[in-house]
């Protein structure tokens, strides 16, 4: 249906000829558009949902008064891909945490899922690559904060948390806060997700315009198999290369997945392609300099360190799978 | 009235406080609002996500950026 309308739009209304480059990139801009910004506000809208009622507060509860014998990892990183991230997000939540005795193998865990997967990242991917890659990109996503999670906890780093988080930590309880349960009806919180979900995308439009334009530019006049010579398969550089990359750039992810589209339609294997947008989304300068405040650097070196091995690794296993 | 606006700085939190200073004009409400962007200060409330709105040292609002009329009633108007 939107391809039926960014048809008659580009085709019909504008006349450009279909067999044009400057024809199929325009109609690719539009189509791509539409789709993505309907995407982004649903999904916004149905995350938003799921999160009025499992609130943050609440997994950190149940975290603090069960025993859960690894599973621990498993619901953190599920927690982390239904709550909505942002990036300034992440101290108060490590702190939270960190107040509740929930071990740092636990709280790593939700702080690499949560930048991974979410609303933004689902949508755009939903909207470029199709549903396989999408369910790929997420399922990994959840398993690599669980891994990641569990070997940071494994390498016992309690002692390179700044000075004032270790004192939280040593007067943390395990004592569960009355956790306020809210008891505004459905249709009267709905106005305000619907609203959130329209500041989100709100917030990335521009990148999402910029990003498809620079995608339909290349889409009409880059040759197919243009950036196979450079990244094709069988060079193993590929990956590492395109996580280095990745780590420092952030804000544009929304702007960088329609690029990402065209160099995989173009040959560039998916799984580095997948591999270059968890590093963009998952982390990123930003990150690094507020997680400062909780955490010393070489703390932050090692959590990098570690999430960027397991994408370039998982980049790999995606070239070999898909 | 004492009214925080607690968040670390980001496009959010931003406008949460803009958001407040505005019902707080409109409506010529007695109130000081300011920002709180330590992150010290902002765990005393024991939030675990931001923006929060803070109104007499009680928490109103969490987690997301408020409407207007989401802020008149956790200032009580």
């Amino acid at each position: 249906m939107i391809q039926q309308f960014a048809d008659w739009l580009v085709y019909g209304l504008f006349g450009l000829d279909a067999a044009s480059p400057l024809g199929v990139a325009v109609n690719f801009f539009f189509y791509d558009t539409v789709k993505i910004l309907i995407l982004l506000f649903f999904i916004s809208v149905l995350m938003g949902i799921v999160n009025a009622y499992f609130p943050i507060e609440r997994l950190r509860n149940y975290l603090m008064t069960h025993k859960m014998y690894g599973l621990q990892y498993l619901l953190a990183s599920l927690f982390g891909a239904i709550t909505p991230f942002c990036s300034c997000s992440s101290i108060p939540l490590f702190i939270g945490f960190v107040k509740g005795g929930i071990p740092l193998g636990v709280t790593f865990a939700f702080l690499i899922t949560s930048p991974l997967v979410n609303e933004v990242a689902v949508a755009m991917f939903l909207g470029s690559f199709g549903l396989k890659v999408t369910v790929v990109y997420v399922v990994s996503g959840i398993l690599l904060g669980m891994v990641g999670g569990f070997v940071l906890g494994r390498m016992r780093l309690d002692g390179y948390l700044s000075d004032w988080v270790k004192q939280i930590q040593a007067n943390s309880s395990a004592q569960a806060d009355e956790w306020e349960k809210d008891h505004t009806t459905f249709w009267k919180r709905l106005p305000v997700i619907v609203h959130d979900a329209w500041g989100i995308v709100r917030g990335v439009l521009v990148y999402i315009l910029i990003g498809i334009g620079v995608g339909a530019f290349m889409h009409g006049f880059v040759p197919e198999g243009f950036f196979e010579q450079y990244m094709a398969k069988d060079n193993w550089l590929a990956v590492p290369l395109s996580v280095i990359l990745a780590v420092p750039m952030y804000a544009n992810a929304a702007g960088i997945v329609p690029v990402i589209e065209v160099f995989v339609a173009k040959g560039i294997p998916v799984g580095t392609a997948i591999a270059f947008m968890m590093g963009v989304v998952g982390l990123s300068l930003p990150e690094a300099t507020l997680l400062k405040k909780v955490m010393t650097w070489k703390l932050i070196g090692i959590f990098f360190g570690t999430v960027a091995a397991f994408i370039i690794l998982s980049g790999y296993l995606f070239n070999w799978l898909l | 009235m004492e009214v925080k606006v607690l968040g670390p700085g980001c496009a959010k939190c931003k406008s949460a406080f803009q958001v407040v200073e505005k019902v707080v004009k409109e409506n010529n409400v007695d109130a000081t609002v300011t920002k709180v962007e330590d992150i010290v200060e902002m765990m005393m409330y024991n939030i675990m996500s931001t923006p929060a709105v803070v109104v007499d040292g009680v928490v109103k609002i969490k987690g997301h950026v408020p409407t207007a009329d989401e802020v008149k009633e956790a200032l009580g108007i």
